[in-house]
């Protein structure tokens, strides 16, 4: 057991990022599942601008996706492809009821990325280990992901209020 | 996983261990630290009334404590099954127990809509093997 929260290796902070990487698997995956499990009615009210919502995220997912996978390439390691993931999630996917269930999923998913980066950020500040990938790359890269993951907890919010 | 879960998941499976209160030197072992950093600890979580502890006995789960920790032991499975199942990570145990004190429990909550866990977690953790009885391995790792 690891007591204390900081990043002392390479090889933690590859898992650490496989794990980043497929947590954006699952947003893309779910929020393509989100889109087609609607019933037809349910369908032509899911207004476009909820449309557009899932279909940004699911860009904006691929997008970090990417560039996980670029400091993931630095530390010679490789990660679970998206086809991998989207059957897992398709296994255990239960769509939500209505619209308002789509994003409620969708908030958790905004939210639960912004918490992983805010701790891995965290972690990585407080060691002093040297990594394989350079320091300020990582924490920068990481920096804009977490605040475009703030940027989404906020569009999905207001998008939530309007229809409330 | 903050570290006060961390002590109670440890609690909890030390009293499986000892069948009895948890003694400072099992945790100091289960935990990796000093046996002064878990009395610290203990009475910092008895303050919460979220363990027991009588001298010389050791440290009990009060049912406050008992339900953290069964939460704080299933966000454990979790990692250890996402681990071992879906990135096939060889050496799961090691990693989950140094990733852990990272993963936050909503991060685990999302990996766990991927992940196939019996309805009867996290009883069936086997305490002494430090993962799941009904685990079922991969073959080989995929994302090393």
């Amino acid at each position: 057991m690891s007591l204390g929260q900081r990043v002392s290796s390479d090889h933690q902070l590859t898992r650490l990022l496989q794990i980043g990487v497929v947590l954006e698997e699952l947003v893309e995956s779910r929020a393509a599942h989100h889109i087609e499990s609607l019933p037809p009615d349910e369908r032509a009210e899911f207004d476009e601008e909820v449309e557009e919502l899932l279909a940004e995220a699911a860009t904006e997912s691929a997008d970090h996706r990417e560039r996980l996978e670029a400091l993931i390439d630095d530390l010679e390691a490789e990660t679970v492809g998206y086809e991998e993931i989207n059957a897992l999630v398709d296994a255990q996917y239960g769509p939500p009821e209505d619209t308002d269930g789509v994003l409620y999923d969708q908030l958790a998913n905004e939210e639960t990325a912004y918490k992983f980066y805010d701790d891995l950020i965290e972690a990585i500040e407080a060691s002093e280990s040297e990594f394989a990938v350079d320091r300020e790359r990582l924490l920068e890269t990481l920096y804009s992901i977490r605040e475009e993951e703030k940027e989404g907890v906020e569009e999905v919010t207001e998008v939530m209020e309007q229809r409330a | 996983m903050n570290t006060a879960d961390q002590y109670l998941k440890a609690i909890y499976l030390a009293q499986r261990i000892e069948d009895g209160p948890a003694s400072t030197g099992t945790l100091a072992d289960l935990l990796e630290v000093s046996p002064a950093s878990v009395n610290e600890m203990i009475g910092k979580l008895e303050e919460r009334e979220l363990v027991d502890h009588e001298k010389y006995k050791g440290a009990s789960l009060t049912d406050d404590g008992l339900e953290r920790a069964h939460n704080a032991l299933q966000t454990y499975c979790i990692i250890e099954r996402f681990l071992a199942n879906v990135l096939e990570v060889e050496e799961f145990r090691d990693e989950a127990r140094a990733l852990e004190s990272v993963i936050d429990d909503t991060v685990a909550e999302r990996l766990d809509t991927i992940i196939d866990r019996p309805a009867q977690c996290p009883d069936c953790f086997d305490a002494e093997q430090d993962c799941c009885e009904l685990l079922e391995l991969e073959a080989s790792g995929r994302a090393d």
